[in-house]
């Protein structure tokens, strides 16, 4: 097991440097160079030479890549083009808000899936299964923005009812925080439910037809006993990896629920600096949304082998 | 191996499969003859900004007086032109690929496979996004970005099949009395590949309509004035209270596509590879 974890981890390595790399390839792909998009009509050719110099665009780009992972490394991802200030911990700022949002968001679709999953493979082909199956897949088939807004619209028409405007931090007042949080949470956590109740279902399914929970029943356990003990645990493994996989899909989603709820977080942050060619910005929160979901990724995969003493990672 | 023909009357069959396979069809009919259906040009100004729903304008008019229905019509198009475009551009660059990673093994394998990892290390929208942000916005670009994105799947997909199949007993067989490699991959490895392709593929499709329309929404995708459903909503937005019609049809064209692909897709897959039914 222990093995298992370190070779996991330095299997992130490569993947990791590739991930720059090719951020960092594809930022130089830009048609027209970052200065005069910075820059605009009124630069003097001066002014020009001295932000090329001051942002090392004169050397050559090998040389770029390792000054930009180094100081990367060192937490500094350089400054934006716009408000010249670092970038580093505007990021961290914003992260916390994503972060809260796609937290949030994963605990109300597990909340809502999982019971429903397993209500549906309990009762198959009743009125409850059929419901659950109608409504996963609805869940898979709406895009987050256009559930955003059909909430957002039904709350307005219906109970004349508008989310409160402006973001307050979770430590400066947690009731208010909550209040603007939870309607983005709860779309996030409706996108991803779907799927993680057709996953329950089919693998509780599965699981309920293997020999031992005849056994378990057969020995006079009661349901309660056979489904949460005995069942439920085994279940719980391709549920888990689903999970994991997921993680890509709020995080995507957490970027356009940021924009249309108006939330300061990290996906807001890379959107601005798209429009506004900010490229150090876009490049910076590229990096660090690809560093979390890898990380993510690694922690469900050594989840995985944790709960999961079947297989032998050697 | 089943043959098209059986597939087909099995997919009949499967109530689900007859609702996917209607609404495809009815789908490509709406943006093949939305010229024909459409009442006005979807561009053009018609009526009043924001007139509700009518017998003139049956979904209503938007902000600058455009007809909705005809605009929904042709956005159909784009929705399908960028979906089948980007699918095909993964589909086929994948397939490649999964071909050659997972034949030849080795080196290039492991090369292949390094790559299809670092873009699998992305949420798919943020790379998406991404490459919009450098290849710049509009139609063929939307197209390029979501196709990139799509790529690792197939890759995943075609060479765990091809794997699999190579240890067959007629491919070992095929091999052994000297049938050449490209032969060999196309005729008798080749075909193991095309059920767990097929069935992607049209997930892909689903994800990939999802995916233009959540771009369009951002600004990132198409460009206004053209017709696409997520940048007719993202215009929309400012007006949806005084003007809910303004959304909720974009929405509806939205979901229902991505639905009856999403319903096409699972029963494919329980046809198929019965496998894997749920």
């Amino acid at each position: 097991m222990r093995n298992y974890v370190i070779r996991r981890i330095l299997q992130i390595i490569p993947v990791l440097l590739g991930v720059s790399i090719l951020i960092f390839a594809v930022m130089k792909l830009i048609p027209g160079d970052v200065i005069s998009g910075a820059l605009g009509v009124e630069g003097s050719p001066e002014l020009r030479q001295a932000l090329t110099v001051k942002y090392g665009l004169d050397k050559p780009y090998h040389v770029q890549y390792i000054n930009w992972i180094l100081g990367v490394l060192h937490g500094d991802f350089g400054d934006s083009l716009r408000t010249s200030e670092p970038i580093f911990p505007e990021m961290m700022r914003r992260f916390s808000v994503t972060a809260e949002l796609t937290i949030l968001g994963a605990l109300i679709s597990w909340i809502i899936a999982i019971p429903l999953g397993i209500l549906a493979a309990t009762h198959r082909n009743k009125g409850i299964d059929r419901f659950v199956r109608v409504f996963a897949l609805m869940g898979v088939s709406i895009p987050s923005f256009a559930l955003s807004i059909l909430v957002i619209l039904f709350l307005a028409l219906v109970f004349s009812y508008f989310s409160p405007l402006g973001y307050v931090s979770f430590f400066e007042n947690p009731v208010k925080n909550l209040q603007i949080m939870i309607l983005p949470s709860f779309v996030l956590g409706i996108t991803i439910a779907g799927s993680i109740m057709r996953m329950t279902r089919s693998s509780m399914l599965e699981v309920l037809q293997q020999d031992f929970i005849k056994t378990v029943r057969a020995k006079g356990a009661s349901e309660r006993i056979t489904i949460f003990k005995h069942a439920l645990r085994n279940a719980f493994i391709p549920i888990i990896t689903l999970i994991g996989m997921q993680i890509g899909s709020l995080l995507g989603g957490a970027v356009i629920i940021e924009q249309i709820f108006s939330l300061p977080g990290l996906g807001q942050m890379t959107l601005t600096g798209i429009n506004q060619r900010d490229y150090p910005v876009v490049q910076g929160c590229v990096l660090f949304i690809a560093f979390i979901y890898i990380l993510v990724n690694l922690i469900t995969d050594l989840l995985y082998a944790y709960i999961d003493p079947r297989i032998s990672y050697n | 191996m089943k043959g098209l023909r059986q597939v087909f009357r099995e997919l009949v069959k499967d109530p689900m499969g007859r609702i996917g396979l209607i609404g495809v069809l009815l789908l490509i009919l709406l943006a093949v003859f939305a010229p024909l259906l459409a009442h006005y040009s979807p561009e053009k100004m018609v009526s009043m900004p924001k007139a509700a729903p009518n017998q003139q304008f049956w979904f209503g008019t938007d902000n600058y007086g455009r007809d909705i229905y005809s605009r929904i019509l042709y956005g159909a198009r784009v929705s399908l032109e960028v979906g089948l475009i980007s699918v095909g551009i993964a589909a086929s660059i994948g397939f490649i690929l999964g071909i050659i990673a997972g034949y030849f093994e080795g080196r290039i394998d492991r090369i292949i496979m390094c790559i299809m990892d670092i873009l699998f290390a992305f949420p798919s929208i943020l790379l998406a996004i991404f490459i919009t942000a450098v290849l710049g916005r509009g139609i063929e670009n939307t197209m390029i970005a979501i196709g990139i994105v799509n790529i690792p799947v197939f890759v995943r997909t075609v060479r765990a099949s091809v794997i699999s199949a190579k240890g067959l007993e007629y491919v070992q067989n095929a091999k052994s009395i000297g049938v050449k490699t490209f032969p060999l991959l196309m005729r008798h490895i080749a075909p193991n590949t095309i059920a767990p392709f097929t069935v992607q593929a049209t997930l892909a499709l689903s994800s990939a309509i999802l995916t233009e329309a959540s771009m369009s929404f951002l600004g990132l995708g198409i460009q206004p004035p053209d017709p696409s459903w997520g940048s007719m909503l993202s215009e929309a937005r400012a007006f949806m209270e005084q003007a809910p019609w303004m959304v909720i049809f974009p929405i509806l064209f939205i979901v229902i596509t991505i639905l009856i692909f999403n319903i096409l897709g699972d029963s494919l897959r329980d046809v198929l590879d019965p496998k894997l039914k749920t």
